[in-house]
């Protein structure tokens, strides 16, 4: 291949991209002149947990989920409460949702600032990895930790331990935090809030390839709040459903040159994520947190996925913020968890996981047995989106040196944050389904030259 | 402060060996003079664990392609080897973060440990037979370590 001419045919490929949660590869394919297919190679459909929770009791999907990812346990426990919750038909009161709330801000604050300052950051400024960041700017890599530490003491504090949190249980928590307990956390919040304003005038410094893309967004929609736990499922294409709607309209299928599951709505192509919710609900948001993003260059809407890290930059410090309301604002709640008594039913739930919307479905005997259990996560969902960045992005630049363009379409993946984490150890039960006949993709050459992922959940 | 950090899963087999060396070097040392801690998961989190000591020692399981059960050993002074690479589930193995901490000026001023090589890392599995005798064995030359030290 020639450097500084436009290639007429080729691969653009990264076997195993550094800097997203687990092992996944890329490949473009160019045949004269014109980007014919891009590939996200991820194996991430989550049929092995879905197997593992049939014949459990109702009580036991919160743990069990929990731990298909270690950098959003909170997001899989919310969604299996809501699920379970909806199938007994209970809604648990105000102060048991605030809790929850709470809880999952630590979450955000956690994921976001991993993902700004030790993965996606390093792209912006020309380093190889955030230890390289590091090395040049320990300050500023510090305070990215230090906001990180803050989600993590959040999530200990309400969730009982920052990884895996172990308070969580249907029906609202084993224990509810003192008053005096969360107040100790305020002042580290107060810093976490100055170190995410500060964060956003750092990343608004950064340069942005000119590039948009004309998505389907898909988020929840609260009345009121910015979404996190609650509320209708809506896209910017018109759909405004309940989530017990999601499987009249979202269909998962296989596709040939993956093991992951692709998602469509109603046939089309979608984004869920940081620059969904924020383009769905701009209006939910704080106004001094509206008027912090439009400082940071940003509009109520965000189509070019390169400022996804403005956007979570946003939501970091709305997360800070709504953590510090809640905490001003808390009263335990008394019991910590209503009873839910199980009845025959299937159950709907739905929550905002950091990197998007994380929907889960059970269905339940009258004695409480989980008969089937479906589990969307956002990476499956994003998928297809993210191979069409890929598409268009490359078109245009076929004439960069390819180094270039390699790291570029690399950059573009992790736009969306993408986790991969639960996902080696269900390539087997894959290809024991048998569902795997043609392949023979790169992916399983990577997978076999190295050992099992090692899950440090 | 003598640290001993012991970084796995509880829940998924041989992940758990380097919790149950943390376990064993409780029973057999007194409080005053050993901490001892487990870490579940992030091991970013590592760095603000052993803020504030002096020695630090940390035992996590390892898949690394060996022999299960095999015991590696590292010194943060220097590069650590290739088994300590592997990123896991998560974005950064314990090389990288012991280089992260080091970019920061973080690393305590001995770090050292060791590493089992694990046989399975099934939910809900305990500990193999060969990361059990390795467990053994670890807890005995780290006990042998911190008795030397301390």
């Amino acid at each position: 291949m020639t450097h500084g001419s436009r290639r007429a045919n080729g691969h653009i490929s990264v076997p195993a991209l550094a800097r997203v949660e687990g092992e996944g590869g890329l490949e473009i394919v160019v045949s004269d002149g014109q980007v014919t297919g891009a590939r996200l190679d991820i194996y991430e459909p989550p049929r092995f947990f879905e197997a593992l929770l049939r014949g459990r009791q109702y009580t036991e999907p919160p743990d069990i989920t929990a731990r298909i990812c270690g950098i959003c346990p909170v997001a899989y426990q919310m969604s299996a409460c809501h699920a379970i919750e909806d199938a007994c038909g209970v809604t648990p009161p105000e102060p048991v949702r605030a809790l929850r709330r709470l809880l999952y801000c630590g979450e955000w604050i956690e994921s976001h600032a991993l993902h700004v300052y030790l993965l996606h950051a390093p792209d912006f400024l020309g380093y190889p990895s955030g230890i390289d960041l590091a090395r040049d700017h320990p300050d500023i890599v510090s305070r990215g930790l230090r906001l990180k530490k803050a989600g993590n003491h959040l999530m200990a504090a309400v969730g009982g331990r920052s990884i895996h949190p172990v308070n969580v249980k249907v029906g609202g928590f084993y224990r509810a935090p003192t008053p005096r307990e969360l107040a100790q956390l305020t002042p580290d919040l107060e810093q976490a809030r100055q170190d995410a304003a500060d964060t956003l005038t750092w990343v608004a410094t950064f340069d942005f390839p000119e590039f948009e893309r004309d998505y389907e967004f898909v988020s929840m929609r609260h009345p009121r709040q910015y979404p996190i736990t609650e509320g209708r499922i809506v896209s910017s294409g018109g759909l405004d459903i309940a989530p017990k709607e999601y499987d009249d309209h979202f269909t998962e299928f296989q596709v040939e040159h993956s093991t992951a599951l692709h998602s469509t709505l109603d046939g089309r192509t979608y984004l869920t994520g940081p620059l969904a919710r924020y383009s769905l609900n701009f209006d939910r948001l704080p106004a001094h947190i509206q008027d912090e993003a439009r400082a940071a260059g940003l509009g109520e809407t965000c189509a070019n996925p390169f400022r996804s890290i403005l956007v979570r930059a946003v939501e970091l410090l709305f997360a800070c913020d709504e953590a510090l309301r809640l905490i001003a604002e808390y009263q335990p709640p008394d019991p910590p968890a209503v009873d839910v008594t199980p009845q025959q039913a299937s159950g709907y739930g739905v929550s905002e996981a950091p990197r998007g919307m994380l929907y889960h479905r059970y269905t339940i005997t009258g004695d409480g047995t989980i008969t089937d259990a479906k589990i969307v996560p956002p990476t499956s969902q994003n998928q297809r989106a993210i191979e069409a960045d890929l598409v268009d992005f490359a078109s245009p630049r076929l004439d960069m040196e390819h180094e270039r363009l390699t790291a570029e379409c690399e950059q573009a993946i992790r736009n969306h944050d993408p986790c991969i984490s639960c996902a080696t150890h269900f390539l087997d039960l894959w290809l024991i389904d048998g569902a795997d006949g043609n392949h023979d993709h790169h992916h399983h050459d990577h997978h076999a030259a190295h050992p099992p992922e090692l899950p440090h959940n | 402060m003598i640290l001993v950090i012991g970084i796995g899963n509880p829940d998924r087999g041989d992940d758990a060996a380097g919790l149950a060396v943390a376990t064993r070097v409780r029973k057999a040392t007194s409080p005053r003079e050993v901490t001892v801690r487990e870490l579940v998961g992030d091991q970013l989190a590592l760095i603000d664990e052993w803020t504030g000591a002096t020695a630090v020692y940390v035992v996590d399981a390892v898949c690394s392609g060996g022999t299960p059960g095999t015991v590696y050993e590292f010194d943060a002074a220097d590069t650590l080897t290739e088994h300590f690479r592997h990123r896991g589930t998560h974005t950064f193995s314990l090389a990288d973060v012991i280089e992260l901490a080091r970019a920061l000026g973080r690393l305590p001023r001995h770090l050292a440990g060791f590493g089992i090589e694990g046989a399975s890392f099934n939910i809900g599995d305990g500990l193999s037979p060969q990361a059990e005798a390795a467990v053994e064995e670890v807890t005995g030359l780290l006990l042998g370590e911190l008795k030397a030290g301390v």
